[in-house]
């Protein structure tokens, strides 16, 4: 597999140069030698709009299987808006207008025809929050099984939570207590139980937004021990405002200002290496 | 129409308001000049070098304050209480051949003994010569009782007055802290202002009480509560036959039960679903339109409510039950049919459901700020599985407001049980017990404004179980709206 | 996105979950517009029964004096209506026959105040007697519907309150150009009483107007200063959270409850009149007092914290940053609050009915103490009375009622509006 993800300025992969379309704004500065994986997400000049206000610029950027792809920059730069694109949450604010496109695995997500009830089950969500329902811890990560049929007899529906619950790495505390309200967990295992929600459902990505950010370090560097676990079998785009976690966690980086995606490549080379003023300026501190 | 609401020995001895309120203004404009007064000295005092310590306003009024309140209270509580009082005093020791009349002539020549104190012509009561002379020495007595009565109110007001400058007067000083004092005054207002709805509360459950006991004292409260025989009449002379009324209520709380019932059915339903497409589905725009024509539902009166029933929905149920019954009569179902043909409008069924039109807006706006303190985030949650908008509604936010909308549910049904006017108008007025709502059933509320509203006494079993009525209702409704309120409440909590 | 991988048993369950959340979207739709509707058709029935009201005919009719009819010594003995019914057959060309019948049916044309007007004549100006008088009256009652078309010639005669000779001239009057029709000013300018065609809101507007007048004097001040106490001194500890409940509780409590109060407390108690505007108001004070104490309160509570801290901070007191500074900027929640609650209080009729005030109150009350009628009782006692010529009248009344809740409702909001600050 030779497709390189993210190597030149404004290139897409497979597509000859000279039908460049350059973005109006400002140039996209990526890095060579992406990683060697399958693109999972296609995006090609993503705009977005909140009645007026325009929050983000011609975003284009791919994003790979397997690997985990950091969105980093100061608040307001648009991430969270870019990320809940991806999963057309953003059809559930009155007002809110995507352009462009994004596409996983070939297909267009803003199509007529899809469904973005079949989207969203297949992109999951986990959010800054925790919020698991109010229900029991069963009944929580059973809902998205439930909804979409994914089981058809209770022992089915059993065994899908057990390996959720598995592989959010929550299984061996709340085994004996499924019954109990998700509510009563602590912060990292409510998130954790979120995860497993979002598992239960089979999602081909997993979307975070700022995951850890209302967590304690212990709790975050559990969650990001399962995140570099779950990476082996999804793609996971994780929206951060921490650097040091960026750095941690992720394989792949790109950085927003304004709107705009300033800087894409690789983490070690972003961290490392950046090649735009902005993207340097943010590294080391100089705004946030 | 017409009719008078009996009232017991009331308006006795009575103070001419006119020089009351003379007295009353004269007190304000004393104050006043009291205030100018200390505020003008306190300024002398501050021209003369002292620093106050307070604006000089507040000494004026700190002086006015203690002058003219204690003087105003008197003379408050005398227009209130002495009435009152006048009367008590006035027939305290009623002279053996008054006390010796039944309850009605004793109320007549109470009430002419006033009307002549105060030169009144008297009623066309025929009183004896021996009951006559009574008659005047009492009214002779209730003048000298209002006269000393007035003339000590008057008096302790000027003293009290006089006493509260002098006493406050030399205290005036650049050291004193008037703006402190005022301010303790300003509280006590303020506590007192809110001591006033506990007051009311206090109010209702003491009135309520003192009648409903005179009741039970007639008629037990097991008979009460669980009689199911309502015949409130009582025998007008003691040699009238087959007077014995009976008070048992349970054909009342039945009939409210099934109005009540009907109305949840028509307004819970309705209301709840407006609720839930006015927060999820509606656009802004489309809510700003709606809400407002909810909220006019909401406001019309009762009265306005009863008529509508009474002169539209009991005829049009009438002549669509009616023509059901023709259609079906002559045939299998004859006797149904027969049934149906003569039903009238005056039914449980329009009763209820007007009365459930009624509830749909209160329902719809409570349970619409229940779902609404649900917090995005679930709703966020659920979007994201891949769940459409029913189903996070039917799965997410509904099991999660439960709590609340139980309680909005519960204020609802408080509300249909305390409905008065729509029954008055448009139920019947028969009291029996039935679970059929094309039954004329009358209500607990009704029968209170039928009992009251008419040539009454209050001595007697009939006019009382009113109050009994109207405690026993106060307890369910007070009962209900606590429960609904707490939970609420916590509901509110759980998501603050 | 459609996904090739989806099985046809998970298509087929994808298009139950979309049908079902059609139907669910349905239901709302549907709830509301049986809301709506409902309102829709209440306020339009009311306008149906109620705009006939505000038309009445009026007729003009030539009284001769008859020196030898009409009594001397005793002007008030006389029978003027008989009188002018006499004047009435002569014109239409009718003679009366032996037992008066027709002089009794032309009677019942013409409004009864018709007689007093002749009576007030002749009491002013005796030498009018012999002369010929023109006077303008309203037609009685059921004549006034008979133009209306509510009477109509169809019904069998058994059934109506006119006969059909009673019609044939009042379409000959008509013809004649003697009766007129025009907008019905009584209504608006008399108050009830016991002839329809007479009968009017003017005593109830004043009675509701006295009444709402003495419940805000009572009310607001307690309220709004009870209000400013509990949000703003009270230390919040059990004793403030027992008046809380209190106070919600007595909101909700049913309005006939507080008629019950009233009725021991200010008629029996306190020997107060009844059905004076003086002891409704009382009651209906107590009525408005928690939801007024409510309102202010949430008024109070959306005022940000810096601003009490801005006064504090400059040396102001408690005291002098609550009455200075919060409740200013609290006003337009409060007024609000205020004008909703009266207008409530507008249309309350139980409470009243139990102190008595289902008396017939002709005529404007006096005083605070004196007898009078309020709009909301006064649809009640109309719409219990025998004449069909009530049933519009009540219909009349009701939409005088909402058109007064409508207008204080609407200042209500406008205030909100101009006067609300973004923060």
């Amino acid at each position: 597999m030779t497709e390189p993800a993210m190597d030149a300025p404004s290139g897409t992969p497979n597509m000859p140069h000279d039908t460049q379309i350059r973005p109006p704004v400002a140039t996209v500065t990526s890095h060579g030698a992406g990683v060697a994986a399958p693109v999972k997400i296609h995006c090609q000049d993503v705009s977005a709009y909140y009645g007026d206000k325009q929050a983000l610029y011609d975003i284009t950027l791919d994003i790979p299987d397997r690997t985990v792809t950091a969105f980093i920059g100061p608040s307001g730069c648009g991430k969270s808006t870019f990320l809940r694109c991806i999963n057309r949450m953003n059809d559930t604010i009155p007002g809110a207008r995507v352009t462009g496109r994004i596409e996983i695995d070939g297909q267009d997500v803003n199509a007529k025809d899809v469904d973005p009830v079949v989207l969203r089950s297949r992109v999951g969500m986990v959010f800054q929050k925790p919020n698991p329902f109010p229900k029991s811890i069963f009944e929580n990560v059973a809902y998205g099984p439930r909804i979409h049929g994914l089981a058809t007899s209770k022992s089915e529906l059993e065994g899908v939570v057990e390996a959720a619950l598995k592989k959010a790495g929550l299984w061996a505390e709340v085994a004996d207590r499924l019954q109990q309200p998700g509510t009563g967990l602590s912060g990292g295992q409510q998130q954790r139980l979120v995860i497993a929600r979002a598992i239960a459902v089979q999602p081909r990505v997993i979307l975070m937004d700022e995951p850890c950010s209302a967590l304690d370090p212990i709790a975050t560097a559990r969650i990001e021990e399962l995140i570099d676990e779950l990476r082996q079998q999804y793609c996971i785009v994780i929206v951060t405002h921490s650097m040091a976690q960026a750095a941690r966690v992720s394989q792949q980086t790109a950085f927003f200002h304004l709107g705009q995606l300033v800087e894409k490549g690789s983490t070690e080379d972003i961290f490392t290496n950046p090649r735009e003023k902005r993207t340097q300026d943010y590294i080391t501190g100089r705004y946030g | 129409m017409g009719g008078y609401v009996a009232c017991r020995d009331s308006q006795m001895v009575r103070f001419s308001p006119m020089t009351l309120s003379f007295a009353i203004i004269l007190l304000l404009a004393i104050s006043v000049g009291v205030f100018w007064l200390g505020r003008r000295r306190a300024r002398t005092m501050a021209s003369g070098g002292a620093t106050l310590h307070s604006l000089p306003g507040y000494y004026g009024v700190w002086v006015a304050l203690w002058t003219g309140v204690p003087a105003i209270l008197v003379l408050l509580f005398l227009l209130t209480a002495g009435p009152h009082l006048g009367q008590s005093l006035l027939s305290a020791n009623p002279p053996a051949a008054v006390s010796s009349m039944p309850s009605e002539t004793a109320q007549a020549f109470w009430s002419d003994a006033r009307a002549l104190s105060r030169g009144k012509s008297t009623s066309a009561q025929p009183w004896t010569a021996e009951q006559k002379t009574l008659l005047d020495a009492k009214a002779g007595e209730a003048r000298r009782f209002d006269q000393v009565m007035k003339m000590a109110a008057y008096g302790m007001a000027a003293v009290l007055a006089l006493a509260g400058f002098l006493l406050v007067w030399p205290r005036i000083a650049p050291t004193l802290r008037a703006r402190n004092r005022v301010e303790g005054w300003i509280n006590i207002a303020l506590i007192a202002c809110s001591a006033a709805a506990v007051l009311t509360t206090v109010g209702i459950v003491v009135s309520l009480m003192f009648e409903a006991l005179r009741f039970f004292a007639v008629v037990s409260p097991l008979d009460f509560l669980f009689g199911l025989d309502w015949q409130p009449q009582i025998a007008m002379r003691a040699d009238q036959v087959a007077a014995k009324g009976a008070f048992g209520a349970v054909p009342l709380f039945a009939g409210t039960f099934l109005i009540m019932l009907i109305a949840m059915c028509v307004a819970a339903p309705v209301g709840l679903f407006c609720a839930i497409y006015l927060s999820e589905y509606a656009s802004p725009r489309s809510r700003a339109v709606i809400k407002p024509l909810l909220e006019v539902l909401a406001g019309v009166p009762t009265v306005v409510y009863g008529f509508f029933a009474v002169l539209t929905v009991g005829p049009a149920f009438r002549s669509f039950f009616n023509y059901i019954g023709s259609w079906l009569a002559e045939g299998p179902l004859d006797p149904l049919g027969q049934y149906l043909m003569g039903v009238q409008g005056e039914m449980a069924l329009t009763a209820g459901v007007v009365m459930g039109i009624m509830l749909i807006p209160y329902i719809s706006s409570l349970s619409d700020d229940i779902i609404n303190a649900v917090p995005q985030s679930l709703r966020d949650g659920s979007y994201a599985m891949g769940a459409t908008r029913s189903e996070t509604v039917t799965r997410v936010i509904l099991p999660s407001a439960l709590p609340g909308v139980m309680g909005a549910m519960l204020l609802a049904v408080s509300r249909a049980i305390g409905e008065t006017m729509i029954v008055t108008m448009a139920a019947g007025s028969q009291a029996r017990i039935t679970a059929n709502p094309l039954e004329s059933v009358t209500t607990v509320t009704r029968q209170m404004v039928e009992l009251l509203t008419g040539d009454q006494s209050f001595d007697n079993a009939m006019t009382l179980s009113a109050f009994g009525l109207g405690l026993t209702l106060f307890v369910v409704t007070l009962t209900l709206n606590v429960i609904a309120l707490r939970v609420v409440q916590k509901y509110r909590q759980a998501y603050d | 996105m459609t996904d090739p991988t989806v099985s046809d048993a998970g298509q087929a369950r994808l298009k139950k979950r979309h049908a079902a959340e059609r139907r669910f979207r349905l239901y709302g739709q549907l709830a509301i517009i049986i809301a709506l509707g409902f309102l829709a058709i209440l306020l339009g029935r009311v306008l149906q029964q109620g705009y006939t009201t505000f038309w009445t005919h009026s007729i003009t009719v030539q009284v001769f004096l008859d020196p030898a009819r009409i009594d001397r010594s005793d002007l008030e003995g006389n029978n003027f209506d008989y009188l002018a019914a006499g004047n009435l057959l002569k014109q239409l060309k009718v003679q009366d026959d032996e037992l008066g019948l027709a002089s009794g049916e032309a009677m019942d044309l013409v409004s009864r105040d018709l007689g007093f007007r002749i009576l007030d004549t002749l009491k002013a100006d005796p030498s009018a007697i012999g002369r010929t008088v023109t006077f303008t009256v309203p037609v009685k009652a059921n004549a006034d519907l008979y133009y209306k078309g509510e009477i109509k010639r169809s019904t069998p005669s058994t059934d109506r309150k006119i006969s059909d000779r009673q019609m044939d001239w009042l379409d000959a009057l008509k013809a004649k150009g003697q009766v007129r029709g025009h907008f019905n000013t009584a209504f608006f300018t008399k108050s009830d009483s016991t002839e329809p065609e007479q009968a009017g809101v003017l005593g109830a507007v004043v009675g509701s107007a006295l009444m709402l007048l003495v419940a805000a004097v009572i009310a607001v001040p307690t309220g709004v200063l009870g209000a400013v106490w509990l949000e703003e001194f009270a230390a919040k500890g059990r004793m403030s959270s027992f008046i809380e409940v209190n106070i919600n509780n007595l909101a909700a409590v049913p309005s006939i409850v507080f008629g019950l109060l009233g009725l021991v407390l200010f008629v029996n108690g306190l020997g107060f009149p009844r059905s004076a505007p003086l002891t409704g108001g009382m009651v209906l004070a107590l009525m408005s007092l928690p939801t007024i104490i409510i309102a202010t309160r949430a008024a109070l509570k959306a005022v940000p914290p810096s601003i009490r801290e801005a006064a504090l901070g400059m040396g102001a007191s408690r005291t002098q940053t609550v009455f200075h500074h919060v409740l200013p900027q609290a006003s337009p929640g409060v007024m609000t609050g205020i004008i909703l609650s009266m207008s409530h209080a507008l249309g309350e009729t139980a409470p009243l009915l139990m102190i008595g005030m289902v008396a017939f109150t002709p005529g404007l009350p006096e005083t605070l103490a004196s007898a009078a009628s309020v709009l909301p009782v006064q649809i009640y006692i109309w719409e219990n009375a025998a004449e069909a010529a009530y049933h519009e009248r009540t219909a009349g009344a009701i939409i005088v009622l909402l058109a007064f809740m409508i207008v204080m409702n609407a200042a209500a909001v406008l205030l909100r509006r101009r006067f609300e600050k973004r923060w």
